[in-house]
């Protein structure tokens, strides 16, 4: 039970450190003064999400702290899905991405308030209310922007049709996702992307764009395992530079 | 000047001087509220840019609430909000000497110790 635990907070604890350094690299170019103070203050958030879910794989499970979990540890090591590595690019794909991320996250977060592992469902009770915030922006730019101009609306739909298979490969299964159910952690990966859908569609049609259709073969699968796209390595590299000046460093 | 960030593209300063500037004109503003305590009154605490009332909301909720208690936010339209003439400023102006407006002008400190001291003495 301990290693499914433990595969669970990893990469919801991953996920949430390389969205929230992502999102970061927006702060000081966001499209307006009051859109990149708020989406700094969410990259904030998630970066605060990731450390208090390392907090309880050292504290409970004996890994190492915080700090060495996020600065140290090998790109293989990382359990994020490769949705949240991608590169920024232009502002509808960061938004579209926060759009389809931050409903999968409120979702799970929401089936953990339930959870059997006490601190999870207590961090859940905790989180809920920011990502919620994270979902109403995410939601808010993506119906102004659907429904905006010719230009704006071509750009979000291409941008969803770009995300599409990648945000599918945030639900990535593995072998612990039988055990979790069955102990009542959590209720699994194919129920919070049935939910999802069910988010996600309405929103979608609201900005007048369409729903890309699914291809299961295109799913883009590996990052729950380790295997990543090209894109996380220099990323670790950027967020690490400082930490590997001075490996030894207290901070 | 360039940046050293290959990311960040800054603004040419030459641009500016020829006319050519980046603003926020296409987008109006929003008077922004704050409420700290359920009930309590809505005070004042700047504006957003934002092109509807939702999206003013979404952005001020990290302009002015994100430390601090909040409750609620309040927006509304800049050009919603009626006032007076800045040159009618002076109308505000009030003559000091109006003491019978000043409660402190009107001596009841004797009254109000008689008073006490009669209730002393009933209890």
């Amino acid at each position: 039970m301990s290693n499914a635990l433990k595969n669970l907070l990893y990469k919801m604890a991953d996920d949430a450190l390389v969205i929230g350094h992502r999102n970061s690299e927006w702060t000081g170019i966001g499209p307006m003064l009051e859109e990149d103070l708020a989406f700094s203050s969410m990259a904030q958030d998630k970066i605060g999400h990731a450390q208090a879910l390392y907090s309880i794989l050292n504290t409970l499970f004996g890994e190492a702290d915080p700090d060495t979990l996020a600065f140290k540890r090998q790109e293989k090591d990382l359990k994020s899905c490769q949705f949240v590595e991608l590169p920024i690019g232009e502002y509808d794909f960061s938004i579209v991405r926060q759009f389809l991320f931050d409903h999968a996250e409120l979702l799970r977060y929401d089936m953990l308030t339930q959870s059997s592992f006490q601190p999870l469902a207590q961090l859940a009770k905790k989180v809920k209310g920011e990502i919620k915030y994270h979902v109403m922006h995410g939601d808010t730019f993506v119906k102004q922007l659907g429904n905006g101009s010719e230009e704006s609306k071509a750009r979000m739909q291409s941008a969803l049709n770009y995300a599409w298979p990648y945000a599918l490969g945030i639900f990535e299964k593995d072998e612990t996702d039988a055990e979790l159910i069955s102990e009542g952690v959590f209720a699994g990966e194919d129920e919070l992307k049935t939910r999802w859908l069910q988010k996600v569609t309405p929103v979608i049609e609201a900005a007048g764009l369409k729903v890309p259709a699914t291809d299961e073969t295109k799913i883009v699968y590996g990052g729950r395992k380790g295997f990543h796209s090209e894109y996380l390595k220099p990323m670790l590299e950027e967020m690490t530079e400082v930490t590997r000046t001075d490996i030894d460093a207290e901070w | 000047m360039s940046s050293l960030d290959p990311r960040v593209n800054r603004l040419d300063f030459k641009k500016i001087t020829d006319g050519e500037t980046h603003t926020n004109s296409h987008l109006i503003t929003w008077e922004v509220f704050h409420q700290d305590k359920r009930g309590k009154q809505v005070i004042h605490v700047g504006i957003v840019h934002a092109p509807t009332p939702d999206m003013a909301l979404i952005l001020a909720k990290e302009q002015y609430a994100r430390r601090g208690k909040t409750t609620n936010l309040w927006v509304t339209k800049t050009s919603d909000v009626y006032t007076f003439a800045t040159e009618d400023e002076d109308i505000f102006e009030t003559t000091p000497e109006k003491h019978f407006r000043d409660p402190a002008y009107y001596k009841v400190r004797d009254r109000i110790e008689k008073f006490q001291k009669q209730q002393k003495q009933t209890v």
